[in-house]
C-alpha cells in the first residue's frame, strides 16, 4: 500500500512543487532584470487558461506524442520516487524525451523541426554524465536500486564532486535555459519562433508545461540523491542548483549547437570520467 | 543427432537442387518448403534438447574428412584462379599459405588427426541455430520476391543469375549450421571458409565493377582472419595434440592463450572489428537479402560466437583487455561515424558493426554477466537489424532510393512498411526493446568487472540514440501533398516483414523465458553462476512495453478536437505548406533536412583514427597472449 501512497502523493505533488517552482523562478528572474514580474502562482493560471484554448495542429496525430510524453515523464517519476532501479528511470526518462522529440518531428514545421534536431542534439550531449552518474553510484553504493542509493551510510557527494559538477554543467539543457536552450525557450528572445514547441497550442501546449514540471522535480531528486543522506541539506542545495541554473540564464547568452554539444562532453569526460577513475584507482 | 545432420545437410542438397532445377516457381516453391522444413527442424531441436546438458556426437569421420579435404582443395584452386585472374595479389598470397599449411598438417599428422566426438549441442548452439534457422528462413522466402522485383522491374542491366544466388544462399546456411554444430575444429575450419566463400560470392553477385572490388576486398580480410584460424588449430594440435573445441575450452589460461588470440583475431575479421571493418561496409553493395542474412544476422555473428566460446579462458587476462578494449573502440567508432551517414544501408552497416563491437567487449570482459548480456545482444540483433534491412530493400525498390533524406513522409507513402520500420527501429535503440535490456545487462557486467570500460557504452549509446531518432522523425514528417505507393509490395515480401516485426516485439515479452531456459543454463555450465533481470525489473520492463505498444490506441481520436491548420513558416503560405510568401513579396520554397554533423562526425577521420588504434591493441592482444 506504501508504494500506491508514494506514487499518488508524487503524481499530485510533484506539479504542484514544479509550478511553485517555476513561478518562484519567473518571479527570481524578472527581480534580476529590475522588473516586478508575475505573481508566483502565474504558471497554474496559464496551464489553466491553455487548457480551455482551440488545439491548433498541422498534423492530426502530433498531439498524440505530447500525451505520452507526459504520461511517461510522470511513469518515470514513479519510478523515481518508489526507489526503482536507477538505469530504468534514466531509460524511461529517455524514451519519454524521444517521444517528444518525435512530436516536434510530427509537427512537420521548419522550426519545430529545427527545434527536434537540437532537441535530440542536447539529448547526446546530457547522456553521457547522466549513465555515468548512475554507474558512479553503483560504484559507491554497489547497488542501482534508487531506495539503496538514498539510504547509503555517507552523503555520495563525499566521493562523487566530479559528477555532481558534470551533472550540474548540463542541467541548463534539461531545465531548457540559457546558455542551453537551444530547442526552445522559455524567453522571448527566440531566435527559432519557440523551437520545437512552435506548432503546439491549447491543451498540448499545457500537457507540455506540466510535463515540464513533472521533469523538473526529477531532476532535481537526481541532484538530491548526492545529499540525500542529509535530507534537509538535499532540499535546500537542490534548490540552490536550481538557483545556480536560474541566475546562469540571466547571466549567459545561448551558445551555438557545437559548443554545447563538445563543452558537455568535455565536461563528462574531465568531470564524470575523471571521478569514476580516482574512485577506481584509490582503495575503499 | 539426425536433426543436427539434416539442418547441415538438407540445405545443402536444397542448394543443389535449385541449380538445376528449371522454372521460377517450381523454385519458389522449393525454397518456401524447405524454409518451413528448417524452421520447423531447428524449434524441433529446441524442444528436443533444451533440458539437457551437453551432448557429443561421434559422427563416423573418415571418409568426411577426406571429403572435406577434398572439398577444401577445390575450393582453394578455384579462389587461387579468380585471384589469379584479377590479379589480387593478397588472395594469392592467402589462398597459398593457407593451402601449404592445411596440406602440411595434413601430410604430417594426419593419420593421427583424430577428435573423438564431431558435433555437438549445447544451449548456445541452440540459441544459434534457431537464429540462423528461423530468421534465415524468413529471409530466403523473402528473397523470393525481393530478387524477382530487382531483376524484372529494378536492375534489368545485372544478369539475371537467380538459381546461382539461391545456390550460395542455401549452401550458406548448411555451412552457418555446420559452424554452430561443430565440435571438431578442422569441421569447424572448413565450414568457416565455406561462410567466407559464400559471402564473397554474393557480395559480387551484381557483377559491376564496384561489387568485384567489394567482394574481393572481404575475401582479402577474411581470408587472412582464416589464416590465423588454421595456425591455431595446428597450435592446439601441436601442444594438446587435440583438435577438439570443448577439449580446448577446458585447457585454461596458460595453455590456450595464444591459440585462442589467434582465433579472436580470425573472429575480429569475420564480424568485421576494427581495423577490418571497411568489407562490411563494402558489402552493402550486394543485393539487400545478402546484408541482412550474411552481413548482419548470422555470417557476422559466427565471429563474435566463437570469440565467446573462448570468452572464460579470456576473463581477466590482459589479452581480454586488449579484445574488450578492440570492442570498445569499435562500438564507439562505428556509432559516431554512423551519424554523419544518409545513406540508408551504410546506417545499418555501421550500426551492425557497433554492435558486434559491443558483443566483443563483453567477451573480452569474460564474466558470467558479460556473457549473458552477450548472448542477448545476439539474439536481439539479428532479429530487428534483419527487419530493418529487409525493410529498407522493399523500400529502396519503391522510392528508388536508399538515401534517409527521400525518405520524408513514408508514414503516408508506405505506412505499413514505415511503422514496421520503426519497429525494428525501436528494437535496435529504445527502451523497453531487446537492445536496451542487453544494454542495462552490459552497463551492470562492467559495473562489476571495470567500470573505465563504461565510457565507450556511455557515449556509443547516446550518439546511437541521436541517429536512430532522426531517422524515425525523417519517416513521420509529412510536408507537402503525398500519395500511397505502397501497393504491388509480394506477400512473399510481407510475409518474413511482418513475422520480424511481431518477432522483434514479442521477444520483448519473452526474453524471460529465453533467459531461464537458455542463457541462464549455458552460464551456469561455463561459470557455475549466473545472472538475471530481478523480477520487479522485469515487471517495469514489461509495463513499458505495453505503455509503448498502447500508442496506436491514441489514434482512436485521430482528428477529433483539433483544428488542423498551416505550419507556420514565416511568411504567407502558398502551394500546400511547402512555398511561402516571404518579405518584399519573393516566394521561397521551405525544406527540411536533418542534421548530420560532418564536421564534427567526420567518417574519413573517425574511421582512420579508429583503425590506427585497433591495429595497435591487435598487436597488443596477439603481444599479450605470449606472455
Amino acid at each position: 500500500m506504501n508504494i500506491f501512497l508514494n506514487i499518488l502523493l508524487y503524481v499530485v505533488l510533484a506539479p504542484l512543487a514544479g509550478g511553485l517552482l517555476s513561478g518562484l523562478d519567473r518571479k527570481i528572474t524578472a527581480r534580476m532584470q529590475s522588473r516586478i514580474g508575475p505573481p508566483i502562482l502565474q504558471p497554474f493560471f496559464d496551464v489553466l487558461k491553455l487548457i480551455q484554448k482551440e488545439s491548433l495542429v498541422v498534423r492530426r496525430s502530433q498531439n498524440f506524442y505530447i500525451g505520452f510524453f507526459l504520461i511517461l515523464v510522470i511513469f518515470t517519476g514513479a519510478l523515481f520516487f518508489t526507489g526503482k532501479d536507477i538505469l530504468l528511470v534514466i531509460f524511461a526518462f529517455t524514451l519519454a524525451g524521444i517521444f517528444f522529440v518525435l512530436a516536434g518531428f510530427k509537427a512537420s514545421s521548419p522550426y519545430s523541426f529545427i527545434g527536434a534536431q537540437r532537441e535530440l542534439l542536447q539529448m547526446m550531449a546530457y547522456e553521457p554524465i547522466i549513465i555515468l552518474s548512475a554507474v558512479a553510484m553503483y560504484m559507491v553504493t554497489r547497488s542501482f536500486y534508487i531506495s539503496d542509493i538514498v539510504s547509503f551510510s555517507r552523503p555520495l557527494i563525499y566521493y562523487l564532486p566530479g559528477v555532481l559538477f558534470g551533472l550540474l554543467y548540463i542541467l541548463a539543457m534539461k531545465f531548457r535555459k540559457s546558455p542551453f536552450d537551444l530547442s526552445t525557450s522559455h524567453h522571448a528572445h527566440q531566435e527559432l519562433v519557440k523551437g520545437i514547441t512552435t506548432e503546439f497550442s491549447g491543451r498540448s501546449l499545457a500537457m507540455i508545461e506540466v510535463a515540464h514540471w513533472y521533469e523538473n522535480m526529477l531532476v532535481l531528486g537526481f541532484i538530491y540523491l548526492f545529499f540525500a543522506r542529509s535530507p534537509l541539506a538535499g532540499v535546500v542545495l537542490s534548490l540552490l542548483a536550481y538557483f545556480l541554473v536560474i541566475l546562469i540564464d540571466n547571466t549567459f547568452a545561448r551558445v551555438k549547437w557545437q559548443l554545447a554539444l563538445l563543452s558537455s562532453w568535455l565536461m563528462t569526460l574531465i568531470f564524470g570520467f575523471g571521478n569514476i577513475l580516482i574512485l577506481f584507482i584509490l582503495p575503499k | 543427432m539426425n536433426l543436427l545432420a539434416f539442418l547441415i545437410i538438407f540445405p545443402l542438397l536444397v542448394s543443389v537442387a535449385l541449380l538445376l532445377l528449371p522454372g521460377e516457381r517450381l523454385r519458389a516453391g522449393l525454397i518456401k518448403a524447405s524454409s518451413l522444413a528448417i524452421s520447423l527442424a531447428v524449434i524441433g531441436l529446441l524442444f528436443t534438447t533444451f533440458n539437457r546438458s551437453i551432448q557429443y556426437f561421434k559422427a563416423e569421420s573418415y571418409l568426411i574428412d577426406k571429403l572435406m579435404f577434398l572439398a577444401e582443395l577445390a575450393l582453394a584452386g578455384y579462389i587461387l584462379y579468380l585471384g589469379l585472374k584479377f590479379r589480387r595479389g593478397w588472395v594469392v598470397l592467402f589462398i597459398l599459405l593457407q593451402e601449404a599449411l592445411m596440406i602440411y598438417f595434413e601430410y604430417s599428422h594426419g593419420w593421427r588427426i583424430f577428435a573423438e566426438n564431431n558435433l555437438f549441442i549445447d544451449k548456445f548452439s541452440i540459441l544459434m541455430s534457431l537464429v540462423v534457422g528461423i530468421i534465415g528462413s524468413l529471409i530466403c522466402v523473402y528473397s523470393i520476391g525481393y530478387m524477382r522485383d530487382f531483376h524484372e522491374d529494378y536492375h534489368k542491366e545485372i544478369k539475371d543469375r537467380r538459381p546461382f544466388f539461391f545456390f550460395v544462399i542455401f549452401a550458406f546456411l548448411s555451412a552457418m549450421f555446420g559452424v554452430v554444430f561443430s565440435n571438431n575444429l578442422l569441421w569447424l575450419y572448413f565450414f568457416w571458409e565455406i561462410t567466407t566463400i559464400c559471402s564473397f560470392l554474393l557480395i559480387g553477385y551484381k557483377r559491376t565493377e564496384e561489387s568485384r572490388k567489394n567482394a574481393f576486398l572481404a575475401l582479402e580480410l577474411n581470408l587472412l582472419g582464416g589464416l590465423a584460424f588454421l595456425a591455431a588449430i595446428i597450435y592446439f594440435y601441436k601442444t594438446t595434440g587435440s583438435i577438439e573445441l570443448s577439449k580446448v575450452m577446458l585447457l585454461g589460461k596458460a595453455w590456450a592463450l595464444i591459440p585462442v588470440a589467434l582465433i579472436c583475431f580470425a573472429g575480429l575479421t569475420k564480424s568485421a572489428q576494427l581495423p577490418f571493418s571497411s568489407w562490411l561496409l563494402g558489402a552493402m553493395v550486394a543485393p539487400t537479402p545478402v546484408s541482412a542474412l550474411l552481413h548482419s544476422s548470422t555470417m557476422v555473428k559466427a565471429g563474435v560466437y566463437i570469440i565467446l566460446r573462448f570468452a572464460s579462458v579470456l576473463q581477466g587476462t590482459m589479452a581480454g583487455y586488449a579484445l574488450a578494449l578492440i570492442g570498445g573502440v569499435t562500438f564507439l567508432v562505428a556509432s559516431l561515424a554512423a551519424v554523419s551517414q544518409s545513406d540508408a544501408k551504410k546506417v545499418l552497416a555501421y550500426s551492425t558493426i557497433a554492435n558486434l563491437g559491443l558483443i566483443v567487449l563483453c567477451a573480452g570482459i569474460g564474466t558470467y554477466e558479460a556473457m549473458w548480456a552477450a548472448i542477448l545482444l545476439i539474439i536481439f540483433h539479428a532479429t530487428a537489424k534483419c527487419l530493418l534491412f529487409l525493410c529498407v530493400g522493399t523500400v529502396e525498390h519503391k522510392i528508388h532510393s536508399r538515401n534517409i533524406e527521400n525518405m520524408s513522409g513514408l508514414i503516408i507513402t508506405m505506412p505499413k512498411l514505415s511503422i514496421m520500420m520503426q519497429v525494428g527501429m525501436a528494437g535496435m535503440f529504445l527502451a523497453p526493446f531487446g537492445m536496451l535490456i542487453s544494454k542495462w545487462a552490459v552497463l551492470r557486467a562492467l559495473a562489476d568487472y571495470n567500470p573505465l570500460l563504461i565510457i565507450f557504452v556511455v557515449f556509443g549509446s547516446s550518439v546511437t540514440l541521436f541517429f536512430w531518432v532522426k531517422w524515425i522523425g525523417k519517416l513521420i514528417i509529412v510536408s507537402g501533398h503525398k500519395e500511397e505507393i505502397e501497393q504491388g509490395v509480394s506477400k512473399s515480401q510481407w510475409f518474413p516483414l511482418a513475422a520480424l516485426s511481431i518477432l522483434t516485439i514479442s521477444i520483448c515479452g519473452f526474453f524471460p523465458l529465453v533467459s531461464s531456459v537458455l542463457i541462464e543454463p549455458y552460464c551456469l555450465e561455463i561459470y557455475g553462476r549466473t545472472i538475471t533481470m530481478s523480477r520487479g525489473n522485469v515487471e517495469i520492463m514489461s509495463i513499458m512495453l505495453a505503455m509503448v505498444m498502447l500508442f496506436p490506441l491514441s489514434f482512436i481520436n485521430y482528428g477529433k478536437r483539433v483544428k488542423v491548420v498551416d505550419a507556420y513558416l514565416g511568411g504567407a503560405n502558398i502551394n500546400n505548406n511547402v512555398q511561402f510568401r516571404g518579405s518584399a513579396g519573393t516566394v521561397r520554397s521551405m525544406s527540411m533536412y536533418n542534421y548530420y554533423l560532418e564536421d564534427i562526425f567526420s567518417e574519413k577521420k573517425l574511421m582512420r583514427s579508429g583503425m590506427i588504434i585497433a591495429v595497435v591493441l591487435i598487436i597488443a592482444m596477439l603481444g599479450l597472449s605470449l606472455l
